[in-house]
């Protein structure tokens, strides 16, 4: 689109009423915000598409002329959707500033060579021309009324915390009164989401709105019953590709990382799960999402069992405000990876073979009837190393990420009917058996980063019932990614048992 | 862009794997790539005995001759016969396709054009033809996608499109059924006060559906003088 600059505002070409020179939004260099006019009767039915929101002209289903006059009086606010930093270009919408996700087109909307981002295409085209529109509220907002939610019990859950629960419960709660970042760094198996009931109750009893966001549409639809049991009161949006709460303006938002890009500061608590994981970790444009779906005056958590290196440091400098729960909910520490020497395996795996230590290590296991996850750094490595373990038991199975059997072949091996299962680092995440042993063949492969073999390490011991396992790193070389998740294991169960949170 | 960042493809974005340049060394090969191996892969050009009008793949079944039952009954009204001389469509609209063409035309993802351009250029250069004329879109479905897809598939393939028509109905067609369609009164007028007798046009679009649309625009050229009107689509 292209607008005209009059005066205080800006103008849709469409709308002039006069003939004035017109640019592409993005040449605006600074879109006039009109002052708010506290008696302009605003239509409800666009703050209920809009607040909180980044949305572009053809999501809205409202005419020009009525978006135009809730900009004209303060209560919408044009944004560019691109913008130019000297020779970089910013989508605004992902923060994708990367060339290759750019390409341009001559437009029939503004009638130049107009650039768009290619990254975020499937939510729309955002284009040099493109506003992209949000809602504006009065300063006091719209927030629920405070006095009614204030006076009700919201949190309606019996459980218990840990000590290491209850203390990293407190401090979110902290964090949420105080509207401050905080890194919650629990192991693996602390149970981490019992930590936020507080917090969040603390957020909603306030008025405010909370959303929880997390890389996988699985924790979507896992977590949002699981908060609608505990938050009976309040809606929960649910929302994933292709779910259908898009427009729905909840207190409580559970959300897939990447649908945070249709928010603009929307939320007064926003927590982030799995800060470390695939996609965010590796996907700066997230990390932009989150900084506009925040308010600018609103509470980070995040929470991860394997932060990145540079936030370790961080939080050893105090520069990062952290809490740790060092010890899962069983009281029992982490198993402790060991590190064995298995010379070159790749180079024995094309005749078929296998190192002996490696060979033995599944024998014990298949012997004593103890199930065991076998991680391998690659597809086809997997594949022969499967060949040359069926040869000691029939049954051992191998799965990997884009396994049309991935669901059937899991389901089993929690019925039990799989002795080993053999897997890429895919699986590191998530899936969850009891009672096993865990092994790496390989682990000098540059896949296994120290978050990745933390995450791998934490698939051993889970249940209370079983809460040990044996952990071993089989390699050809030690890495410092090896060493380091070692020593941060070992760290954390250190602190457990300075904490007394070991039997 | 960066001397170092590798060629992505157009499709998936994945690298395109640097063999395909060696390949392309030892084959003398020119052209650039525009998608990985793995996305070519999924294109499958359409080959074999086709109708000698429409240019599909002809199934026993449902042809008489050299012309499929479609074609012969489009040719057996006479206000319709000849009209199209003949289309050529490059690709089946497998899913992949489906896909890749939706991305195009609705989401608005204009470079994908630049995928199809090597192998529209070198058809395009073999059908005899005055003028390569795009299917026009309406004043507002223009304004909503933000360009016209023919025409950005001829200017992809490096071609310089003729703008010879213009729409007269909305697009909105899809609901109607084939017998709307094929006697619908005029879709589209002529825009350009071009002498037309005796050139030959070739109608350029993304998919051929029905062929109702590239005959359409097909009868109107021809009543206007022109002497033979073809039609290249990308899939169909
Ligand atoms: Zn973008
Ligand atoms: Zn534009
Ligand atoms: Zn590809
Ligand atoms: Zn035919």
């Amino acid at each position: 689109m292209r607008f005209a600059v009059i005066g205080q505002k800006v103008v849709p070409e469409s709308l002039l009423k006069s003939p004035s020179p017109t640019l592409p939004i993005s040449k605006i260099s600074s879109i006039p915000t009109p002052q708010q006019n506290l008696s302009f009767h605003f239509n409800p039915e666009i703050q209920a598409v809009l607040q909180g929101k980044q949305l572009l002209m053809d999501d809205l289903p409202f005419s020009l002329e009525e978006i135009q006059e809730h900009y004209e009086n303060g209560w919408l606010t044009y944004r560019n959707g691109i913008e130019f930093h000297g020779k970089t270009v910013l989508c605004q919408r992902c923060g994708n500033s990367d060339s290759s996700w750019f390409a341009s087109f001559p437009c029939a909307r503004c009638g130049e060579s107009c650039i768009y981002c290619r990254r975020c295409l499937i939510m729309g085209r955002v284009s040099a021309c493109t506003p992209l529109i949000g809602w504006r509220d009065p300063d006091a907002d719209g927030r629920t009324n405070i006095a009614i939610l204030s006076s009700m019990k919201l949190l309606q859950w019996t459980g218990s915390l840990s000590d290491g629960q209850r203390e990293a419960s407190g401090r979110v709660e902290q964090a949420v009164i105080s509207g401050q970042e905080l890194l919650v760094w629990a192991v693996c198996g602390a149970g981490k989401t019992e930590i936020l009931f507080k917090g969040i109750e603390q957020a909603l009893a306030r008025g405010q709105r909370v959303c929880i966001a997390t890389p996988r549409t699985d924790v979507v639809l896992e977590l949002t019953p699981r908060l609608k049991a505990v938050f009976p009161e309040i809606p929960v949006a649910s929302l994933y590709g292709g779910s259908e709460d898009r427009h729905n303006h909840a207190p409580l938002t559970i959300s897939t990382t990447h649908q945070l890009f249709r928010f603009y500061h929307a939320f007064d608590t926003l927590i982030v799960d799995e800060v470390d994981a695939f996609p965010f970790s590796v996907d700066e444009t997230l990390r932009h999402a989150v900084k506009n779906a925040r308010k600018p005056e609103s509470t980070v958590i995040y929470l991860t069992a394997t932060p990145s290196r540079s936030w370790q440091r961080e939080c050893r400098l105090g520069k990062r405000a952290y809490v740790t729960i060092p010890a899962r909910f069983h009281r029992h520490p982490l198993p402790v990876p060991e590190l064995i020497w298995c010379g070159n395996w790749g180079k024995q795996l094309e005749r078929e073979k296998l190192p002996d230590n490696v060979i033995r290590w599944v024998k014990i296991r298949l012997d004593a009837g103890k199930q065991a996850l076998v991680f391998a750094p690659k597809i086809e490595l997997m594949k022969k190393i499967l060949t040359r373990l069926r040869k000691l038991h029939p049954d051992i199975e191998s799965v990997y990420a884009e396994d049309p059997d991935r669901k059937e072949k899991v389901m089993k091996m929690r019925n039990k009917e799989i002795p080993l299962l053999l897997t890429t680092t895919i699986l590191e995440r998530g899936v969850t058996f009891p009672d096993i042993d865990v092994a790496v063949i390989g682990a000098e492969a540059e896949i296994f980063t120290e978050s990745a073999l933390v995450q791998i390490a934490g698939r051993a011991g889970r249940s209370a019932s079983h809460p040990t396992g044996d952990v071993t790193f089989f390699h050809y070389g030690r890495t410092e990614e090896m060493l380091r998740a070692k020593r941060v294991i070992e760290e954390m169960n250190r602190e457990a048992t300075k904490r007394c949170l070991l039997d | 862009m960066n001397l170092f960042s590798p060629k992505r493809c157009l499709i998936c974005h994945g690298e395109i794997e640097a063999e395909i340049s060696w390949r392309s060394i030892f084959l003398n090969r020119t052209k650039e790539e525009a998608v990985c191996r793995k996305c070519e892969s999924m294109l499958l050009p359409i080959e074999g005995e086709k109708c000698t009008v429409c240019g599909r793949e002809l199934d026993l079944s449902f042809c008489e001759g050299s012309l499929c039952l479609d074609c012969i009954r489009w040719e057996k009204d006479e206000s319709w016969r000849g009209c199209l001389e003949k289309n050529i469509s490059l690709y089946h609209y497998n899913d992949f396709m489906k896909e890749v063409i939706a991305r195009f035309k609705f989401r608005g993802d204009y470079c994908l054009a630049s995928v199809f351009a090597g192998k529209l250029r070198s058809v395009l250069k073999g059908i005899p033809g005055d003028y390569i004329v795009p299917i026009p879109l309406s004043a507002e479905r223009l304004y909503e996608r933000g360009f016209n897809q023919s025409e950005a598939l001829i200017v992809g393939a490096g071609l310089k499109p003729v703008p010879l028509l213009a729409r007269i109905h909305s697009e909105k067609q899809s609901k109607k059924t084939r017998r709307d369609r094929i006697h619908l009164p005029q879709v589209f007028r002529l825009e350009s006060q071009e002498k037309l007798t005796g050139k030959n046009i070739v109608l350029v679009d993304d998919i051929y559906t029905t062929g109702s649309t590239l005959r359409h625009a097909a009868r109107i050229l021809k009543e206007a003088g022109a002497d033979k009107v073809s039609s290249l689509t990308i899939a169909r």
